[in-house]
């Protein structure tokens, strides 16, 4: 077996970072002359199979056992570590979610084979492959390889590939592998998933949100931000160091463990731009952001850009807004 | 309860980011320290909890160059006990295997109950080091975790799912435990906490004495400034010059005014 992507479910529905996974094996076994495989982790894969089995992929496993029924770290990581043996592919592809942080390192530590995460491209160069990730916010990249014999676990970053890259197939052959579980390789017990806090502000059909980030430096002048959102008729959104400090309530966290929004005007006040706060607001018609720091990396998605101070700028405004 | 903490220095937030001549990572004339910042939090956790059980132990542990005893010194001047120092000459190590491999090392006759880390580092942002070193020392481990409750042989932990949702797991003891941030709020050191820190132990490791010599598994090649993509269309001028025509562009271009 050449690439095996691996997939991710939330009560049977993949996840749209799996569909990104397989889009980007299908790229890497496009550019390396290799097949893709894709497997199924559950208790019952049926419908992910089914999706996955749509897609231009050589064959499609499925490891199911009633241990799966609910995520544990220690089920998964036992599972495609029994795969990855089994089937020996030369690399094994996932999206860089929370259960892949969670559990792959396992993987990793079990086979002492490299897990290269969060990269956001690949290239070919003299035959090998180098892949490439951000370090230091974003602020900077890396080129990074694996060495020794694959298999080398790799995860990209949410949006690295774009799901509809998937190229469609002509029904890929389901495969059920074995899978050697018991009660006593799982050493945790986890809870019902729930949520904290009833969303009180609707931040996901604001039109315009006044989003401030660490760059506000306290909490007294946050009243700057709540002054301007009132004349803009907006909501206030945050970064989540601002919710980590406690100078806002967590349902104002846009980003990866908080809301996704898309406004007309997404107003982004002292936020760096890290890609975990990106991917809830990329979606925004219009990103207008204003930071001290020209290399800010939310330079990269914004229509329009300010370099300067907002602790100076965000009064000005303000009066500047209520007189319009 | 014996618990270690792992913390890592590296370049705070706003430091400058200038390449350095071998283009494998940053210059470091100009740039000021800090501690990880989800390493903070792990640290801030382990107090709570040792002060919570009312006895044991926070030993933490940093690998880099010499500088990094600066950041051991910060955490026995909140109230860490000791703290151990694997000392390493170059400014980075990029394979997260390798550094949970030398933690393992030098860790493994601690025998702590509990292992606590930051969920990523600030600088390469990997990940993982805190699983790996958990797997390498028979523990079990979960990440990303906003609060704790400790009891004689197990953790609960409420771990962060995706999109602001929470679930409760409970492990057994020894674990370690990767904390995401946010999940408390770190004291500042005192003043007796720093005269106190003076007085306590960082018992330091060469590197090559707990390097196994097993195979890297993963190399940095270079670090460099990303290409930027999009043409973003910049707005200069003084601060009522700029106030001026992001009033236009509200009114104009995105029709909010
Ligand atoms: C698993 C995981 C999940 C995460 N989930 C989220 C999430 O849901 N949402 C989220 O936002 N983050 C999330 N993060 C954190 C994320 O990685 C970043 O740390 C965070 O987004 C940084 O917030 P920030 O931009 O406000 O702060 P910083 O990165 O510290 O940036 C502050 C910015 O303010 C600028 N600045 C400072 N002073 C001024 C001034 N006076 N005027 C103008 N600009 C100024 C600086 O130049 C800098 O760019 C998550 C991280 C992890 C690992
Ligand atoms: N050199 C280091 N010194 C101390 N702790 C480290 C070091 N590298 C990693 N860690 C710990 O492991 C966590 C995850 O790091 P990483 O896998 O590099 O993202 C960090 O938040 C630290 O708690």
């Amino acid at each position: 077996m050449d690439i095996l992507v691996v997939l991710e479910h939330k009560n049977g529905t993949m996840h749209r970072a799996s569909m990104e996974a397989i889009a980007a094996g299908q790229s890497l076994a496009r550019d390396l002359g290799q097949t893709v495989s894709v497997l199924a982790m559950g208790e019952d894969t049926s419908q992910m199979a089914q999706e996955a089995s749509a897609k231009d992929v050589m064959e499609v496993l499925t490891a199911e056992h009633p241990l799966l029924k609910d995520y544990s770290a220690d089920g998964y990581a036992k599972v495609l570590t029994q795969v990855i043996e089994a089937e020996s592919p030369k690399y094994v592809i996932m999206g860089h979610t929370y259960m892949v942080r969670d559990f792959l390192p396992k993987v990793s530590a079990a086979l002492r084979k490299p897990l290269l995460g969060d990269n956001i491209a690949y290239r070919i160069e003299d035959g090998s492959i180098i892949f490439t990730k951000q370090v230091f916010a974003g602020k900077l990249s890396a080129d990074v390889v694996p060495n020794g014999d694959p298999p080398y676990l790799v995860t990209f970053q949410s949006a690295a590939f774009q799901e509809d890259a998937a190229a469609e197939g002509n029904g890929a052959a389901v495969r059920p592998v074995e899978v050697n579980l018991e009660s006593g390789h799982i050493s945790t017990t986890s809870e019902e998933p729930f949520q904290e806090t009833t969303t009180t502000v609707d931040l996901a059909s604001a039109d315009v949100i006044v989003s401030v980030g660490r760059g506000i430096g306290k909490e007294e002048n946050l009243s700057m931000i709540k002054a301007l959102a009132e004349a803009l008729g907006g909501q206030i959104a945050s970064s989540r160091p601002v919710v980590d400090a406690g100078w806002l309530p967590p349902y104002h966290q846009v980003g990866s463990s908080g809301q996704t929004v898309a406004p007309t005007l997404y107003l982004a006040l002292g936020i760096s731009g890290a890609i975990q706060h990106v991917v809830g607001m990329k979606g925004s018609k219009n990103v207008v952001v204003i930071n001290k720091d020209s290399d800010a990396p939310l330079f990269e998605i914004a229509d329009f850009g300010v370099v300067g101070d907002i602790l100076e700028i965000i009064p000005k405004l303000t009066e500047a807004v209520k007189a319009a | 309860m014996k618990i270690g903490v792992l913390t890592k220095q590296v370049p705070s937030a706003d430091s400058p980011l200038k390449l350095d001549g071998g283009g494998k990572w940053i210059g470091e004339e100009n740039v000021t320290f800090a501690i990880n910042e989800s390493d903070a939090y792990a640290l801030e956790e382990a107090l709570r909890i040792k002060e919570e059980t009312g006895d044991g132990e926070v030993v933490v542990a940093s690998l880099g160059p010499q500088r990094v005893q600066r950041g051991i010194r910060e955490g026995l001047s909140k109230g860490a006990d000791r703290g151990i120092h694997i000392e390493e000459s170059l400014p980075y190590t990029s394979d997260p295997f390798l550094t949970a491999t030398l933690f393992a090392n030098t860790l493994r006759n601690e025998s702590f109950d509990l292992i606590l880390s930051g969920l990523q580092s600030d600088d390469l942002g990997l990940g993982q080091v805190g699983v790996l070193l958990g797997e390498m020392l028979s523990m079990s481990t979960a990440t990303l975790v906003m609060e704790t409750g400790i009891s004689d042989s197990t953790i609960r932990v409420k771990r962060e799912l995706e999109g602001g949702w929470f679930q409760w797991t409970t492990l057994k003891l020894p674990a370690s435990i990767s904390i995401q941030s946010g999940i408390n709020t770190p004291r500042y050191p005192s003043l007796k906490g720093i005269m106190g820190a003076k007085k306590k132990e960082i018992r330091s490791i060469a590197r090559n004495e707990v390097d196994d010599g097993g195979a890297t598994l993963q190399t940095l090649r270079k670090v460099y400034i990303p290409q930027k993509v999009k043409r973003t269309e910049m707005i200069e001028g003084e601060a009522d010059q700029v106030v001026a025509k992001l009033i236009d562009i509200f009114k104009r271009d995105i029709k909010v005014l």
